[in-house]
């Protein structure tokens, strides 16, 4: 995917001005918030669970190469085939020449945020495939050409009205007419529109939430079941997915399943959850005559052993998103890639470079909310901070803020200068503006007042000036 | 409470060390209370000293000894969140050592208390010396009220009145980093006259975060207007925090819209010093909204 986290500020305020955005991510984060909250507060080991994920990922981090070569070992006993990817055209490239091989012109698609990441539907429409999007989201966006504004509601961004717009505009073969104000009509017209394409694919490409090394079997999780017609009808199933989807065990799979939909949707569990393993048997009733598994690095083995690795404990759940306030300020596009919010923040420099990203791990107040609310216990705000430091030694921070910085850092390590300069500037502006209380704008100060009034310095000197005036007439603190 | 003062660097024996002889007890009466040194931040320094006094006064109720070390400046918070380790090395350095010789810091903001507990630490984690001393002066630092309630087991404050309904917000660095929750709603409790309403996302970060607001003003300023908006929303005519950044965007934002609704330090209405200065952002007598406002 092309990414635009170059231009971040621009992104904003383009963001910052969108009506439809603003009530769109208004009413998405009322319902995600509370959703969980709910779900949560039903299951007291919620809280255990979430230790338990962390450790088998963290298990899984450590010994990635051997858990990777297993679930090759047993994808390839039960005759399916492992491609190893180490570029998003490698990926691509390997995708291809397995629908090639079919002589397929029409593959159906699962939600995948891999596939995004490595822009596989523009590459497949550009060598003469046809990629039918069948997650109702991801549908609306194919159509619009729009890249997802969120990793598990990828059309949050729009109003049904947009979407209704969108539909009328690409359904032309459908009665002009027809009503398309209530969401039941929507999807209606996206189910009967999908299941010819279903009939028509010859290969279906899903992505994973799960790899199983023990058992060689990948596994999705939809509420459409969408996925499962995809992987089942056509006669080739691919699978693409990033390395650090691989966990141990079934059970670990269960374990983190059971933090999974109740962080993303609230739900207890999401309606459809689907285990595959290799291809169809002899004797199974249906199923692809082909598998196929496309593991992705495009950059992430050389996030292990940095602050960064924690990030690939990520299981795309999108927690951190849904309760993050400036994701809920700007949406998703603004970040410019395909993983939004804080999550985004703190993967996408690692995977696309600091120069690229540079805005994105900026961009927070550190608020914690994201690690609060985190099923892996990312530390999301400590993975951003160890951006801002790269991007600092790298000389990458912006020249102005580099120097306000300087200067004042340079005057606070020397406590009689600092109070000095900080003396007379308070009594100043005290003078100046008391009669106020607050400047409606302030000369550098730009950036504030644009938005907010400044407070007056209250004192008519630093506390350090009063509390020195104040003890010399004995009134104030026990001394030292 | 145990003795956790630096042995190398002070004399001072906490109140309920064991298996001292009487003469020894009585070379010490004073010494019992606990020395506390106020980082007052730099934010009270300039904008608003009236909550360096409250927190003086609520530390003596509490018993302390109460110091304000002449050589604190700047936590180094602006430098540690853009990424320059050294300069917040050298910043903390220098409040390490100027806050070692005393039993306690106390610091009337969770941002603050929470870079010096957190992060100085991490700041200095390629010097092992100096490692060990921020990790040592970091387990005695507090957010004021959680030291108040927590370790000095303040259940009130000293009789006061304020006649408010009052929204309180909480402060992302104290709710998370430090757990100040509770707390303050507990010495509020004694607070005669003092009604606390229901806040809708109290815990929403207000958009403040530090060099964040003017870096990125306009993500900011969307987020502090959901503020202000769930703050008018309930009616309450006062808005108390324990962090003086988060007030002072939140007041910005109130009086710049106009709202009659007046921001405070939560200190201030613990100590009964409201008198001292007018709400944040208000000019001397102008407690009824009607900022002068202008350039």
């Amino acid at each position: 995917m092309q990414s635009t986290s170059h231009t971040f500020k621009d992104n904003v305020k383009t963001a910052l001005a969108d009506e439809h955005l603003r009530k769109a991510l208004g009413n998405m984060k009322a319902g995600f918030q509370d959703k969980r909250a709910a779900t949560i507060a039903k299951l007291p080991e919620f809280e255990a669970l979430r230790d338990q994920g962390k450790a088998i990922k963290d298990d899984v981090l450590a010994n990635l190469d051997y858990y990777l070569e297993r679930f090759e070992d047993n994808v390839t006993r039960d005759g399916g085939h492992v491609h190893w990817a180490r570029t998003p055209q490698e990926a691509c490239e390997a995708i291809l020449g397995i629908c090639r091989d079919t002589g397929a012109r029409v593959a159906t698609k699962g939600k995948s945020m891999i596939a995004e990441e490595i822009g596989l539907n523009e590459y497949l429409e550009k060598h003469g495939m046809t990629p039918v999007e069948t997650d109702l989201g991801e549908y609306i966006i194919q159509l619009r050409h729009e890249a997802p504004s969120h990793i598990i509601a990828p059309a949050i961004h729009l109003s049904k009205e947009q979407v209704s717009d969108t539909f009328r505009r690409s359904h032309k073969h459908l009665s002009a007419d027809r009503p398309l104000d209530e969401p039941r009509d929507l999807t209606d017209e996206a189910r009967t529109v999908l299941r010819q394409q279903f009939v028509n694919a010859d290969v279906g490409i899903t992505g994973a939430n799960f790899l199983i090394a023990e058992t060689g079997s990948t596994v999705i999780v939809t509420n459409e079941g969408n996925g499962d017609l995809t992987q089942n009808l056509p006669r080739v199933h691919i699978v693409v997915a990033s390395i650090e989807k691989i966990v141990p065990t079934l059970e670990d799979s269960a374990a983190i399943l059971r933090l999974l939909a109740r962080s993303a949707t609230g739900q207890e569990y999401s309606v459809y959850t689907t285990y595959s393993t290799g291809p169809r048997r002899p004797d199974d009733l249906d199923g692809p005559d082909e598998f196929h598994v496309v593991i992705v690095d495009n950059g992430r083995s050389d996030l292990l052993g940095t602050e960064a690795a924690e990030a690939l404990r990520c299981i795309r759940c999108g927690a951190c998103m849904n309760h993050c306030p400036v994701y809920g300020a700007i949406g998703g596009h603004a970040y410019g890639w395909v993983v939004p919010g804080p999550i985004g923040a703190a993967l996408t420099p690692g995977i696309l470079g600091v120069e690229e990203a540079r805005d994105l791990p900026n961009a927070s107040t550190f608020c914690g909310k994201c690690e609060e609310v985190c099923p892996m216990k990312i530390p999301l705000p400590k993975i951003m901070h160890s951006w801002r430091i790269e991007e600092y030694d790298r000389g990458l921070t912006p020249p102005r803020q580099r120097f306000g910085l300087g200067v004042w850092s340079w005057v606070a390590t020397r406590p009689r200068l600092y109070n000095w300069l900080t003396g007379l500037a308070v009594r100043g502006g005290h003078m100046i503006g008391r009669r106020r209380g607050s400047w409606r704008w302030m000369p550098l100060a730009g950036g504030w007042t644009a938005y907010r009034d400044l407070p007056v310095p209250a004192g008519d000197g630093t506390f350090q000036q009063l509390y020195a005036r104040r003890r010399n007439r004995g009134t104030a603190g026990d001394g030292k | 409470m145990t003795d956790n003062a630096n042995a190398s660097s002070s004399s001072h024996v906490s109140p309920s060390s064991a298996g001292q002889d009487a003469a020894e007890q009585d070379a010490t009466a004073e010494k019992v209370r606990p020395s506390v040194a106020l980082f007052v931040t730099c934010l009270v320094d300039l904008f608003r000293p009236s909550v360096g006094f409250a927190a003086i006064d609520l530390l003596q109720q509490a018993g302390c000894r109460v110091a304000v070390p002449g050589a604190q400046t700047c936590c180094g918070q602006p430098a540690w969140n853009s990424g320059d380790v050294a300069t917040t090395a050298a910043m903390a350095k220098s409040v390490i050592a100027a806050f070692e010789p005393y039993d306690y810091v106390v610091v009337p903001s969770g941002s603050c208390a929470g870079m010096i507990r957190r992060h100085y630490p991490q700041a200095l984690r390629k010097d092992s010396r100096w490692e060990a001393r921020a990790h040592a002066l970091g387990e005695r630092t507090y957010e004021l009220t959680a030291f108040l309630v927590d370790v000095m087991d303040m259940k009130s404050v000293d009789p006061v009145d304020y006649q408010g309904r009052i929204a309180y917000h909480d402060s992302c660095s104290g709710l998370r980093e430090l757990g100040v929750k509770a707390q303050p709603r507990q010495l509020l409790e004694s607070v005669a006259g003092a009604e606390l309403v229901d806040l809708p996302g109290a815990e929403t970060c207000c958009g403040f975060g530090g060099t964040f607001c003017v870096k990125y003003p306009g993500i900011s300023g969307d987020m502090v207007t959901e503020k202000a908006n769930a703050i008018t929303g309930t009616g309450a005519d006062t808005v108390l925090a324990g962090d003086l950044g988060c007030l002072m965007n939140i007041a910005g934002k109130l009086n710049r819209d106009g709202s009659m609704v007046q921001v405070r330090h939560v200190a201030e209405v613990l100590a009964g010093a409201v008198g001292e200065a007018p709400p944040i952002g208000r000019a001397v007598g102008d407690r009824a909204g009607t900022r002068a406002g202008g350039r």
